[in-house]
């Protein structure tokens, strides 16, 4: 068990899932009470990572955010280094990668939140943000522990952006995911064995505390 | 509805039952291709070809991989596989051997030419790309040339590790590492050939990395994968590898070809 990849990849995970509810709530925000006609598209352009292969991602900050773009070179200079290869450009691939993790079952909780609630703290004279955040939240509880877990399981088993803009830095770069094939590349079985044995249940338990919180009552079948 | 399902089942599993699938080693990605166009032309024969590292292929080959031949980088590898019986013995056939290259691109400020492998040590490198050295053979050789020239331990906090050498070439290309100790046939390839420079490192560096194909036991098609093997051999096919800077260094004076 490689615990200097495992405790990367705890790291990764817990900045990119908490940086994900400061930047997923106002776009679930905007995508639950926005009236743009076009909004559909930037529902589109968030589910993207759901259905694009990661090699897609990787493709661009290697190539589109690399030193011979003007973006990486305006990266560069901010920094005095690439993207590529730091933990910083795994933080910045994984948001990308986990986004729709996260605002989806945001914006679906705040969907669900019943409006006349919503019009009844207006009449009491709350202001939106008030609102938003006084009942909105609050009952949005479920959603919100479900995006931050579903984004920290999504980071924690992501492979192919992080091989691709990695370059397996041990303590930088090597996360789990890459260990278990480094482990199973030079056919030390064991090794990977344990590994995967520790991501397996790392990744039921979060989905198990998803799926407990969203319990639902006992659905009847389309049977007599 | 029942049919359909056996169509969709059919047609998944129906290939070209004629082709043979070879898997090679990254460092065959550009020359590969050019063989089997040569052969496809001359004789029909149909080749798929799959690329990795050569530890990753030999994994797989060791976990029922359906190819029929396979080109290591390393003769290590096929040895192995030998003693366990995947693959045939009497087909081993060393064709060349590898060379490492120190590659840097156009716009890159460093003196090879003055300053060998030492450039590495200049602070404008901030990392280089090499092989993964647990399962390839280029990286092992560029991990030892590093230590041969007494400047691995400076220079280890800034290596980046290519999943093959294929990949390491690809992140000194694009940009993200500023040097690269990588094969020469990428260097040579008409991806790379006009956007960088590059020094040999000298043979006596590194172990020697030859590159040896077999045909696998288990092929179907042993015979058509021998003809390509025989192909191989052939002096076609040998300038062809040539150019891509895959000779024996016995063949060195023979070609006219100096990489050393």
């Amino acid at each position: 068990m490689n615990w200097e990849a495992f405790w990367l990849t705890v790291r990764l995970a817990v900045i990119v899932s908490t940086l994900l509810i400061a930047i997923g709530i106002p776009i679930a925000y905007w995508l639950t009470y926005s009236r743009w006609r076009w909004k559909f598209l930037v529902e589109a352009a968030v589910a993207l990572p759901i259905v694009l292969p990661p090699t897609v991602l990787g493709f661009y900050v290697l190539v589109a955010l690399g030193s011979r773009s003007p973006l990486g070179r305006w990266w560069e200079s901010l920094t005095g280094h690439t993207l590529a290869f730091t933990f910083e450009g795994l933080v910045i691939g994984s948001l990308l990668y986990s986004l729709p993790f996260a605002v989806q079952p945001f914006a679906a909780s705040f969907g669900a939140v019943d409006s006349s609630l919503l019009r009844a703290s207006a009449s009491l004279g709350h202001s939106p943000a008030q609102t938003f955040r006084r009942i909105v939240l609050p009952l949005s509880k479920a959603g919100l522990v479900t995006g931050f877990a579903l984004s920290f399981a999504h980071t924690l088993g992501e492979f192919g952006v992080v091989l691709m803009v990695g370059g397996n830095i041990p303590g930088v770069t090597r996360t789990i995911s890459i260990d278990i094939y480094d482990q199973v590349e030079t056919a030390n079985y064991s090794s990977a064995n344990e590994t995967a044995l520790v991501l397996l249940i790392i990744s039921f338990v979060v989905l198990s505390t998803v799926y407990s919180l969203n319990r639902r009552p006992w659905v009847a079948g389309p049977w007599k | 509805m029942r049919k359909l399902l056996l169509l969709i089942l059919l047609w998944g599993a129906c290939a070209a039952a004629q082709e043979i699938t070879v898997a090679a080693a990254a460092d065959m990605t550009a020359a590969l291709p050019q063989l089997v166009d040569a052969y496809t032309k001359k004789t029909g024969q149909t080749v798929k070809l799959s690329f990795g590292s050569s530890g990753n292929l030999t994994n797989q080959i060791r976990n029922g991989a359906p190819f029929d031949v396979y080109f290591s980088a390393d003769e290590e590898y096929p040895q192995q596989l030998i003693a366990e019986g995947l693959v045939s013995k009497d087909t081993l056939y060393r064709y060349a051997v590898g060379r490492l290259v120190l590659w840097v691109p156009n716009d890159s400020p460093l003196d090879l030419s003055k300053l060998g492998i030492k450039v590495l040590l200049d602070p404008s490198v901030k990392k280089i790309s090499i092989a993964n050295p647990a399962h390839a053979p280029y990286g092992r050789a560029a991990a030892e040339a590093l230590r041969h020239f007494g400047i691995y331990d400076q220079v280890s906090s800034r290596l980046v590790l290519g999943e093959n050498v294929s990949q390491a070439a690809q992140f000194v290309e694009s940009g993200n590492a500023q040097a690269g100790l990588i094969a020469l046939s990428h260097a040579l390839a008409p991806a790379l050939t006009n956007k960088g420079r590059y020094w040999t490192v000298p043979l006596d560096a590194y172990p020697t990395l030859n590159q040896a194909a077999v045909v696998l036991s288990r092929s179907k098609q042993g015979d058509a994968a021998r003809r390509f093997l025989d192909f191989v051999r052939s002096p076609e096919a040998i300038a062809l590898l040539a150019t891509y800077g895959f000779i024996l260094p016995a063949e060195e004076h023979a070609t006219g070809a100096t990489w050393k």
